[in-house]
C-alpha cells in the first residue's frame, strides 16, 4: 500500500478533511483538518489495518503563527507508518483527544500540552507530565525563556557574566 | 597509637574516625548513567565492599554517605534535600559526574536541571567525568577517607560533637 | 452447649465482617532501589492488593530535544547516547540513521559490519543488565554479580573501540568514528566463545528456578490487543507471542544478509503475556545476537570507516520518521528540518515511555510484591522515559 493510494482511499472517504499534501523530503504527510481527526484515525485503524499509533507530537511554527500535531500511524500488516499533521492556531489550540481509540495519546497528549500547550479536549486527565505541575510556560515553544528561579533555585548556569556562575552554597 | 604484644594505646577519636571513615555505608542514590558505573564500581570487577562501603543502605536512616550519581533536576531537587535532611549526622555528600558537579552537558539550555547539587545540599567530593570510571568513584571514596581522618583528628572528640548538634 | 473455641471463632468472623478497613496510599517515591531510576509510583492498596499504581515521570527530565534545536546534527549524538544510557550504541546507531535517511549519504560495507557488530554487542549487555536487576529484584543478588561480570567484557570492548566505557559518540554519520583493530576482533571472538555457554548456566541459575517462575508466572499478562493500543514494541510485543522484529521485517543496514530466529513468548511456563515470557524472550535474544556476531565477525570487508561527510552535515529541508530495534523497544526519531545546520524539531519517540504508561492496568488486583515484578520485567530506563 503506497502513500498515494492511501492518500486516494482518505480523500474518497473523507473529501472535507484531506486538506492535501505536504510534498517534504523523504518522507510527504497528510494535512488532515483538525475537526475530523478522530474519524480519519478510527477508519484508519478499523478498515485500513492501522494497528498502532506509532508516536504523536506536537510542532510550534512561529513563522506560519501555527503550532501542528503530527500523529504517526504504524500497520504492522503494510509495514508502513504515515503521518498526518492537524495545523491548529498559536494561541489556544485546541484539539479533539483521541484517547479512546488508542490508550498510548493518553501520556502523549499529555507530553503535548505539557510542552506546547496544545488543549485536548475529552482528555481524561490533561495536566503536566514531564515538568513539575506549577511549571508556568511551555518548554518547546520557540519563543519560551528559561525561567531565572524556581522554588528559590537559580536555574541558568550564569546570569549575565560567564565567570560568575550562580554557584553552590547550600547550607547544612 | 602505641601498639604492643597485646594492648593498643590510642585516643577515642582516632577509634572513631577509623570507624567512621572505614565503614561508610552509601545510600541507594542513582539518578541516571552514573548510577550505572556506580553499582559497576559495587560489583565484583572494582568491588567497593572492600572499602567497608559494603551494604547500599536503601533507607537514609542508615546510611551515612550520599553517592548524588546522575543529573539532578528541578523536580528531583526538593526530595534530594528531604533525604539529606533524613539522614543523620555525621553524614558526607559525594557529587558524582559533571551533571551534578555543575550541570553536566546539559548547562546551556536545560530549563529543568539544577546546574550543581551543591546548590541543595554541601558536597565534600567532587568526582569528575561523564561518567566517570569506577576508579575514579574509588578515589574519591578514599579521599573522602582521608578528609574524614585529618578533619575529625584536627578537631579532636569535643569539637565532632559539637559539630553535630 | 458450643466449645469456648467455637464462641470464639464465632465472635470473630462477626466482627470481620463488620471490620471497615481503609485504603493506604504508599508513595514508592523517586528513590527506592526497585524502580530502575527515579520513578514515582503512586499505590493505592487495600492491605496487600493493589487498587491502583500510578506512575508518575519527569524526575530526569533532561531537556533533550530543547537541546538538540541548539547544536546542529553532529552535536546531537552524545544527548542521544544519554537517552537510554544501558543501550548507547543502538540510540546512536538509530540517530546515525535517521540522518544519513534525509541527507542520503551511503555508508561503506566495513562501517555497516562494524555498526551491527557492536550494535548486537550492545544489545548482549543491555540484556544482562536487565537480567542482573530482575534478579536483584526477586532477591537474587548472584544474577547482579554474574550480570555484571560478563557485561564489564564487553565494556572493555567497547573501550578498546572507542575509549569510553558506558557513553561513546561512536557511531557517525556516515559511519562510525574509530576503525576496530585486529586486538579488537580478537577479543570479540573470545568473549563470544566465553559467553554463549554461559547464557545456559544463567537460565538454570535464574530462570528455570521454581522460585523465580513462581513469582514471574501469571504476573503481568499483557495481550496483543492491549499492546497494539499501548503501542508496545520490541520484548512486550514479541513475549505475547507476536513475531515482529524491525530488523527482519523492515531491514536496515545489513540484517537482510544475517540470519537470526526472533524468539517469542509462549506461554510455557504460566500465561503467555507474562512476566516471565518476557524475560526468556531476553534471554533467547542474547544468544540470537551472538549467533549474528559470529556471522559478522570473521568477514568484515576492508575500505574506510566512514564516508565522505563534511565537517558540519548538511541536512536538506525535509521531514524524517526513522526507527531501528533497540532492546528496549523500537526507537523512533522524528525529524524536522528547514535546511539550516540546526535540526528544526527533533522528536525523540521512546518504547520506554509507552511501557511504563501500561503499569496501571497490569497491576489491577495483584499483591505489592508482583508490582515490583511487573516493573522490572518492563525493562524501563528512565533516561529514555523522561528525555
Amino acid at each position: 500500500m503506497t502513500f498515494e493510494e492511501i492518500h486516494q482511499k482518505l480523500l474518497a472517504k473523507f473529501p472535507q478533511a484531506v486538506q492535501g499534501i505536504e510534498e517534504t523530503v523523504p518522507e510527504k504527510s497528510l494535512k488532515i483538518h483538525p475537526e475530523h481527526i478522530v474519524s480519519v484515525i478510527r477508519f484508519m485503524k478499523d478498515e485500513m489495518q492501522f494497528e498502532t499509533l506509532g508516536d504523536l507530537c506536537g510542532l510550534d511554527y512561529p513563522a506560519l503563527s501555527a503550532s501542528c500535531v503530527a500523529y504517526h500511524m504504524q500497520s504492522y500488516a503494510h509495514k508502513k507508518v504515515v503521518r498526518l499533521k492537524c495545523y491548529l492556531p498559536r494561541e489556544g489550540a485546541a484539539i479533539e483527544s483521541v484517547t479512546s481509540l488508542f490508550k498510548a495519546a493518553n501520556w502523549l497528549e499529555r507530553e503535548a500540552f505539557d510542552m506546547f500547550g496544545i488543549r485536548f479536549n475529552g482528555h481524561p486527565e490533561l495536566r503536566r507530565i514531564l515538568c513539575p505541575e506549577d511549571w508556568v510556560g511551555h518548554p518547546l515553544r520557540k519563543d519560551y525563556q528559561t525561567p531565572d528561579y524556581y522554588n528559590g533555585m537559580p536555574v541558568p548556569l550564569y546570569f549575565d557574566n560567564p565567570n560568575e556562575s550562580t554557584a553552590g552554597n547550600a547550607h547544612k | 597509637m602505641i601498639p604492643s604484644d597485646s594492648v593498643v594505646m590510642t585516643s577515642v577519636d582516632e577509634v572513631l574516625s577509623w570507624g567512621r571513615r572505614n565503614s561508610l555505608w552509601p545510600l541507594t542514590f542513582g539518578l541516571a548513567c552514573c548510577a550505572i558505573e556506580m553499582m559497576a564500581t559495587g560489583a565484583s570487577d572494582y568491588d567497593l565492599e572492600r572499602f567497608g562501603c559494603g551494604v547500599f543502605r536503601a533507607t537514609p536512616r542508615q546510611a551515612d554517605l550520599m553517592i548524588v550519581a546522575g543529573t539532578v533536576t528541578l523536580k528531583m531537587a526538593s526530595r534530594i534535600r528531604t533525604l539529606y535532611e533524613q539522614m543523620p549526622e555525621p553524614k558526607w555528600v559525594i557529587s558524582m559526574g559533571s551533571c551534578s558537579n555543575k550541570g553536566g552537558p546539559y548547562w546551556h539550555e536545560g530549563y529543568h536541571v539544577l546546574k550543581g547539587v551543591d546548590r541543595v545540599v554541601p558536597v565534600d567530593v567532587y568526582v569528575p567525568g561523564c561518567p566517570p570510571r569506577p576508579e575514579t568513584l574509588l578515589e574519591a571514596v578514599m579521599m573522602l577517607q582521608k578528609k574524614i581522618r585529618v578533619q575529625e583528628s584536627s578537631m579532636g572528640l569535643l569539637g565532632s560533637l559539637r559539630k553535630q548538634v | 452447649m458450643s466449645t469456648t473455641h467455637e464462641l470464639v471463632e464465632g465472635h470473630l468472623s462477626q466482627s470481620l465482617e463488620n471490620l471497615r478497613t481503609d485504603e493506604l496510599l504508599l508513595n514508592m517515591g523517586p528513590q527506592h532501589p526497585s524502580t530502575h531510576g527515579v520513578l514515582r509510583v503512586v499505590v493505592t492498596t487495600d492491605g496487600e492488593i493493589v487498587k491502583a499504581a500510578k506512575p508518575e515521570i519527569g524526575y530526569l527530565h533532561r531537556c533533550f530535544e530543547k537541546h538538540s534545536e541548539n547544536v546542529d546534527y553532529m552535536g546531537v549524538a552524545p544527548y542521544v547516547d544519554r537517552l537510554d544510557y544501558l543501550a548507547s550504541m543502538n540510540n546512536a546507531m538509530g540517530w546515525a540513521i535517521a540522518v544519513e535517511g534525509m541527507v542520503g549519504i551511503e555508508v561503506p560495507r566495513r562501517a555497516e559490519f562494524i555498526r551491527v557488530i557492536t550494535a548486537e554487542l550492545q544489545r548482549i549487555a543491555s540484556h544482562l543488565m536487565s537480567f542482573g536487576t530482575y534478579g536483584l529484584d526477586m532477591g537474587a543478588f548472584t544474577a547482579f554479580m554474574f550480570g555484571f561480570r560478563d557485561r564489564e567484557m564487553i565494556l572493555d570492548i567497547f573501550e578498546m573501540m572507542s575509549g569510553a566505557r558506558l557513553l561513546y559518540n561512536y557511531m557517525w554519520v556516515g559511519g562510525v568514528s574509530r576503525d576496530i583493530t585486529p586486538e579488537a576482533i580478537a577479543k570479540i571472538k573470545a568473549f563470544l566463545d566465553y559467553f554463549e555457554p554461559k547464557i545456559d548456566e544463567y537460565n538454570d541459575l535464574l530462570s528455570f528456578n521454581k522460585i523465580f517462575i513462581e513469582r514471574t508466572k501469571d504476573v503481568g499478562v499483557i495481550d496483543v490487543d492491549t499492546c497494539h493500543s499501548y503501542g508496545l514494541t520490541g520484548v512486550m510485543l514479541r513475549g505475547c507471542g507476536v513475531k515482529w522484529d524491525l530488523r527482519k521485517e523492515v531491514p536496515y543496514s545489513i540484517y537482510k544478509e544475517v540470519e537470526f530466529d526472533v524468539p517469542v513468548g509462549s506461554g510455557e511456563m504460566g500465561t503467555l503475556g507474562d512476566c516471565w515470557d518476557r524475560h526468556i524472550v531476553r534471554m533467547r535474544e542474547m544468544k540470537e545476537s551472538v549467533r549474528i556476531v559470529r556471522q559478522l565477525i570473521d568477514n568484515i570487508p576492508s575500505g574506510p570507516h566512514r564516508g565522505k561527510v563534511g565537517k558540519v552535515v548538511k541536512v536538506p529541508a525535509g521531514e524524517s520518521f526513522s526507527r531501528t530495534e533497540c532492546p528496549r523497544g523500537e526507537l523512533a526519531f522524528y525529524i524536522v528540518s528547514d535546511g539550516s545546520a540546526k535540526p528544526f524539531r527533533v522528536r525523540c519517540k521512546s518504547p520506554c515511555f509507552l511501557n511504563i504508561s501500561t503499569l496501571d492496568e497490569l497491576t489491577r488486583g495483584v499483591m505489592v510484591a508482583d508490582l515490583i515484578a511487573t516493573i522490572g520485567s518492563l525493562d524501563i530506563v528512565l533516561g529514555e522515559v523522561d528525555r
